[in-house]
């Protein structure tokens, strides 16, 4: 037990443990106080000081989040002096940020809008300070006159990605919070994970918005256009729409993708089935023909990113099948045209993705055309209120056949390990020849950031392993490549928690919320009937129809991909001063 | 232990290498090349660099020219002084001249205002300046550059 002092809050006593900051003392004690640069495990540097306290007998206004608590503080929250320089930090915040509120994309979850309540400012009077940039667009879009350099992005890129895309460039006020040299993201190493926008406190990191493009798609006569959602979409909408996390939303989600307009609505779970099948025949080839192992999962187009741009020796140990949504992006396009009788240049596909690192997987050129748009699940929850739709009212419907279709394996491909257990499911199945009943592969469930089990039936053993964040996956190859550890098989999801914590998700996401959505997706996996995705009937009748066996030469070309080495940190500091100046945005 | 107590730091490190380009400078190849010696990633270094006004990570010159434009210079009339330099090279601050040699910066106080005005050309100190002074000193920089070149 940690030691006890004795602290004040505003004239009450209170015991609380030693070592603690001011700020989690008043939220033990139920007194809250705004913050905006602070983020729990990722900023707690003190920078942007909206949260000042005043302490008896110290010198200056104390910074909650920073300073610790000790023996017979007292703390005062709420005085005039506190609200004065809590207005007046804020007032400067705001001089250096472009407020566009009504057109910002960063909409409710905007944290300077938020926190004005607890500031009660009546006027604002500052003159605006802030610089005009040139705008980085591509897959995330950063907008440098709204960023309040927070670091929070910045330590988020650092401590779960380990990639250092966001730097802090510069001293004082002239600093700036960009890529070294400010090139822009997608000349850089960024995986487009998204978890920076997911924590970006205002609108200056953004995805990509593609609504406009997917509503005039819709009101286009000439055109057919299919939507399919991904696993993690359906525990993650309901919050956007005021219910609690861990709702699974699916045949009122059908609905309103019906209502919007989509001509068939499918599920990119039926996709995960296929690319199980898949990935689990070459699994066990590799075990048989003795080929490069442990092999690594490729359905995360961050991670994918990450080991060619890092890891290149690597990229023999990637598994060469295509992801869920790009599996099933091939299958509509090349497919759906015979099944449904139209003309293949007639389809527009979108995806509903928690990710946007999905919008970069369909430019990859493997993939190239058969995804036309990806919208993140805060995209379709706009678009959806654009329309006016009023999706709890609807009546549930479901998913169209063949391609809606799903077993239990592929609903929980949206949470760390779940792309692990529903390979283990079929793979298991097929190198022993039996039938299990006991489907649960708990092991490799959970939150932890690096998880090995062993599968120890019959005469199989197989040691598999679970990472989530790239800073974990990071951990687990330097262990491979030192032959610290011998493992068969590896998945790693890019986002704390798997595609639940996606960069494409409601913001915010918690550890909490996490935890909720995951359970969602285990309860829907548990309720299912069919729950390998061998064992998925429409999954047989696509290879029966058309594409033969399991790893057939059809299946190849059209559920493979190829992998390439690309430019890393070194590559990039490779370049001398003047060829990177010609690619930088201006300042 | 030894070898620990003796390794140079990052800044350290990084203000040597500064010191050894011809350009006065640190470019991204350096950068890459301190990063590895002391394991951290190449982006953070850079990071690092940008922070101290010391280290430059564009190109520069020759000779910086560090003009001091503290109170004590200011008095004595280093505004002068500096608009020479500026018309006598044709560059402003933050500029290197066309043929690479001279580069002009502010700086805070040098530490040197007995001497006042005064300014430093990369470590060489020149001090009690007048317009006029300021541009023998040039001339006889760029002389001594020609004569050396032939």
């Amino acid at each position: 037990m940690k030691k006890l002092v004795d602290i004040k809050i505003n004239g009450k006593s209170y015991l609380m443990p030693e070592g603690i900051t001011i700020l989690e003392a008043c939220k033990r004690a139920g007194i809250h106080i705004p913050t905006l640069c602070y983020l729990e495990g990722i900023t707690e540097g003190g920078h942007c000081g909206i949260c000042v306290v005043e302490v008896k007998g110290a010198r200056n206004l104390q910074r909650a989040c920073i300073t610790k608590i000790k023996e017979g503080m007292e703390i005062y929250t709420d005085t005039p002096l506190v609200r004065k320089a809590r207005k007046t930090i804020y007032e400067l915040t705001l001089a250096n940020h472009k407020s566009t509120c009504p057109a910002c994309q960063k909409e409710e979850p905007c944290e300077i809008r938020k926190i004005a309540k607890n500031i009660g400012l009546s006027e604002v009077e500052v003159e605006l300070l802030f610089k005009e940039h040139e705008k980085d667009r591509s897959i995330i879009n950063r907008d440098q006159t709204k960023c309040i350099e927070c670091r929070r992005c910045v330590n988020t890129c650092e401590k779960i990605q380990g990639i250092n895309t966001l730097i802090v460039d510069g001293k004082g006020f002239n600093s700036r919070i960009s890529p070294p040299y400010n090139l822009p993201l997608k000349n850089t190493p960024c995986v487009f994970c998204g978890q920076c926008v997911v924590r970006c406190p205002t609108g200056a990191l953004t995805e990509k918005d593609d609504t406009e493009k997917v509503l005039d798609a819709l009101q286009d006569p000439n055109k057919y256009v299919v939507v399919s959602f991904a696993p993690a979409v359906r525990a993650s909408i309901g919050e956007l729409f005021g219910l609690p996390p861990g709702t699974l939303v699916i045949g009122k989600l059908v609905a309103a993708l019906r209502k919007l307009g989509f001509d068939k609505v499918f599920d990119v779970n039926y996709g995960a089935d296929l690319t199980i099948v898949e990935e689990a025949n070459e699994l066990i080839e590799r075990i048989k023909f003795r080929k490069t192992l442990p092999m690594f999962t490729s359905c995360c187009p961050a991670w994918v990113k990450f080991v060619e741009e890092f890891y290149p020796e690597m990229i023999p140990n990637l598994s060469t099948c295509k992801s869920p949504q790009a599996m099933l992006g091939a299958v509509i396009k090349n497919f759906l045209p015979e099944l449904e009788n139209i003309p293949k240049d007639k389809i527009v596909h979108v995806t509903i993705m928690p990710c946007t690192a999905k919008k970069y997987e369909i430019l990859r050129p493997d993939i190239m055309g058969d995804i036309d748009y990806v919208l993140t699940v805060r995209e379709l929850a706009k678009m959806i209120k654009i329309a006016g739709i009023d999706l709890l009212s609807l009546e549930d419907e479901e998913e169209d056949i063949p391609f809606g279709e799903y077993s239990g394996a592929a609903a929980i491909f949206g949470v760390t390990g779940g792309v692990m257990e529903a390979a283990l499911r079929t793979a298991v199945e097929w190198l022993t020849g039996e039938t299990f009943s006991n489907l649960d592969f708990v092991p490799v469930r959970g939150m932890k950031n690096i998880r090995i089990a062993e599968i120890d039936i019959k005469d199989l053993k197989l040691k598999v392993a679970v990472a989530h964040t790239l800073k974990a996956a990071q951990e687990v190859l330097e262990k491979i490549k030192n032959k610290e550890l011998d493992i068969q098989f590896l998945e790693v999801m890019a986002c704390p928690g798997g595609c639940i914590g996606g960069g494409g998700q409601p913001i915010p996401t918690t550890e909490e919320i996490l935890r909720k959505r995951a359970e969602a997706l285990y309860t829907l996996d548990k309720n299912k009937e069919i729950r390998k995705s061998h064992e998925n009937p429409f999954i047989k009748f696509l290879y029966e129809k058309f594409l033969g066996n399991y790893g057939s030469e059809k299946a190849h070309k059209l559920l493979h991909a190829k992998y390439s080495h690309k430019p890393n940190w070194d590559d990039i500091f490779n370049k001398s001063y003047e060829e990177i100046c010609k690619e930088v945005l201006k300042y | 232990m030894k070898e620990k107590f003796f390794q140079k730091s990052l800044i350290e490190d990084l203000l040597d290498e500064q010191n050894k380009h011809p350009q006065k400078y640190l470019p991204p190849k350096t950068l890459k090349k301190i990063a590895k010696k002391h394991k951290r990633p190449i982006p953070q270094v850079y990071s690092v660099a940008s922070f101290y006004p010391r280290l430059s990570l564009k190109p520069r010159a020759k000779y910086i020219i560090r003009v001091c434009e503290n109170l004590a210079c200011h008095m004595e009339g280093a505004e002068k002084v500096i608009e020479a330099i500026k018309e006598f090279l044709n560059i402003d601050f933050g500029e290197t001249t066309k043929d690479g040699l001279f580069y002009l910066e502010k700086s805070s106080c040098l530490g040197l205002c007995s001497l006042a005005p005064v300014i430093l050309i990369n470590d060489d100190i020149h001090g009690n300046l007048t317009p006029e002074k300021v541009k023998e000193i040039l001339k006889n920089y760029i002389e001594k550059e020609k004569s050396s070149k032939n």
